[in-house]
């Protein structure tokens, strides 16, 4: 029984951290109706900065977490700005986005791989000091804890700053429709920007939490989570933000509890994308989707 | 003489693979030409290439056998896949196909017939250059003589407006389906050829990032003529090794300027490499010229 308490708190850590990094994505389909692929190479950009940060520039991980998330955000400004605003106007800029964030994935990626070498690195020992708790011998460490916080923290500022701030509401007025924004005199250009440094630092903010939580960072630890936030976003419905949250907690648990029955790691991601197939077949807009309306 | 024979030793298997991954290419053009965003190719070349590959090592059977077999297989499968999922649109359809072809890699990376994690080992090698540059000009003649018929003015219409096509007379589901499972089994096709081209296949070969490197290949050459694909799928395959002739072979450096060279073809070349060969009015593609941007 403890062994099945133990995998559910880990399942939801994990999931906690599929669900920022989705939030991120399915923030920009819901703007957009587009992919942005880079996400995850954000994802990468935004652990190994942080890295860089603390052992580098000597900052602690209290500094290095908030500058290394401004800085995910920026990339999202340049992947907006080179791979997404010149095709803008093109019939076929739903294919051509795809490819064209992909392009600035790989170019991320070499970067990375150029400063960082193409080997797993780690944060210092001591980054986050470990301190270990056990409950009814379920055990969890302060990391684990603090990581909660900041998803929890990230999650409630975003779904606020979409209800109530001026530019929340801008934002969902550009996801509803673009061009009535455009003649309420919202600067939906801007809206975009901005919606993707969002998307961007949440994304950034989650490949931190990832590396010091698996204790590893590499070039290319964003590609297996691109696929599951794929999944996740679809799980909850493109482009609607509490689906995204609850999905990826689904995909975090649905992972953890697979390895735990079955006893194999090949069959984690069975039950996640069988799911989703099925979701796909059943009810294609997602479990909080509502038809093909969406929500931002 | 000697020279072709050194080239061929030195760049023979870039060769092959160029010609595997033009006809991979080609599978998803024939999805796209009725404008299906289909992440399953991958998958419907892994469905070809272990049904081909199971009945060469498990029952012996001929190599054309195999081949024909994988075909019909991954064939049989687009269409039982496509019959649910062609009535989404857009990017559900390609994330139902993305999750179909997780399952797919997740099933053979489990059963045992399959080879689990370590794939299926042992296979003969019998695809060679020939073959594959022969089932690749095949395809490519199919295809290329599918565009001026009935069904490919069907499909066209179909992407260009999906409602206009209904009521010209366009049978919506007939058309869909045709395309998806001709394109399923062309995959089949290239994966029953790879299988037996390298002693042994393996899951994580027909995954997801395949499925992307398709969509690639159709983007950068260009998705609206036949010969786009096989342009985009050439290039593509072949940029590491000209990188490398060119002395660029620090492996970030060269993905840098993949990366690069990717994202160039697709700011200024908007209708792929097939548009530089390709400035004169094509009655194939006029209506997509004339086509106003979707707000």
């Amino acid at each position: 029984m403890n062994v099945l308490g133990q995998q559910l708190v880990n399942g939801l850590f994990i999931g906690g951290m599929y669900s920022l990094f989705a939030v991120g994505y399915t923030l920009v389909f819901g703007v957009l109706d587009i992919l942005n692929l880079a996400h995850a190479a954000v994802f990468t950009m935004g652990g190994l900065a942080a890295l860089w940060l603390v052992q580098s520039a000597g900052l602690s991980i209290w500094a290095a977490f908030p500058l290394a998330t401004l800085l995910a955000g920026v990339l999202g400004l340049l992947v907006n700005q080179v791979a997404f605003v010149p095709l803008r106007r093109r019939p076929d800029t739903y294919f051509s986005g795809l490819i064209s964030s992909i392009a600035m994935a790989i170019i991320f990626e070499a970067l990375a791989m150029q400063i960082f070498g193409a080997h797993n690195v780690r944060f210092p020992a001591g980054t986050v000091p470990v301190v270990i708790w056990r409950l009814g011998g379920i055990t969890i460490t302060l990391l684990q804890v603090e990581i909660l916080a900041t998803v929890v923290l990230l999650m409630v500022t975003l779904t606020q700053l979409l209800k109530r701030a001026r530019i929340g509401k801008a934002i969902r007025a550009v996801a509803e429709n673009q061009r009535a924004a455009r003649l309420l005199g919202i600067n939906v250009d801007g809206v975009i920007a901005f919606t993707f440094f969002l998307s961007s630092a949440l994304g950034g903010a989650a490949g931190i939490l990832f590396g010091l939580y698996f204790d590893s960072l590499s070039p290319d630890m964003g590609r297996p989570i691109e696929l599951k936030g794929l999944a996740v976003i679809v799980l909850g419905g493109m482009g609607s933000v509490p689906g995204a949250i609850l999905g990826g907690l689904a995909f975090g648990l649905s992972e953890v509890l697979t390895v735990a029955i079955s006893g194999t790691s090949n069959l984690r991601d069975a039950v996640a994308f069988t799911m989703l197939f099925a979701i796909m077949l059943l009810r294609p807009s997602g479990i909080l989707g509502k038809g093909r309306t969406r929500e931002a | 003489m000697d020279l072709i024979t050194h080239l061929y030793a030195v760049y023979g298997s870039v060769l092959n693979f160029m010609g595997i991954n033009a006809l991979l290419a080609l599978s998803l053009y024939v999805t796209l030409s009725s404008g299906l965003l289909s992440l399953g190719n991958a998958a419907f070349a892994g469905i070809g290439g272990y049904v081909a590959g199971i009945l060469t090592t498990k029952l012996g059977a001929p190599y054309l056998v195999s081949l024909g077999a994988g075909t019909l297989a991954a064939g049989l499968a687009g269409m039982l896949l496509g019959l649910p999922v062609l009535r989404l649109r857009g990017v559900f359809l390609a994330m139902a196909t993305l999750a179909f072809g997780e399952v797919v890699r997740i099933a053979a990376l489990n059963l045992e017939i399959t080879g689990g994690a370590m794939g299926l080992i042992g296979l003969p090698v019998k695809t060679n250059t020939w073959i594959i540059y022969l089932a690749l000009a095949a395809a490519a003649y199919l295809v290329a003589r599918m565009a001026r018929s009935r069904l490919g003015w069907a499909l066209t219409s179909i992407r260009e407006d999906e409602t206009a096509a209904a009521a010209m007379g366009v049978n919506l589901t007939l058309t869909k389906t045709i395309a998806f499972t001709l394109g399923a089994g062309l995959a089949g096709l290239a994966g029953a050829l790879y299988a037996h081209l390298n002693f042994l296949i393996t899951p994580g070969e027909f995954g997801f990032s395949v499925a992307v490197n398709l969509l690639m290949y159709n983007i950068v050459g260009g998705y609206r003529v036949w010969y786009g694909p096989l342009l985009g799928a050439a290039l593509l395959t072949a940029l590491p090794e000209l990188l490398r002739a060119l002395g660029v072979t620090a492996g970030p450096l060269r993905l840098g300027i993949n990366g690069l060279i990717l994202l160039l073809v697709i700011l200024f070349l908007p209708k792929g490499l097939a548009d530089l060969f390709h400035r004169r009015g094509d009655p194939a593609t006029a209506p997509a010229q004339a086509a106003p941007a979707k707000g």
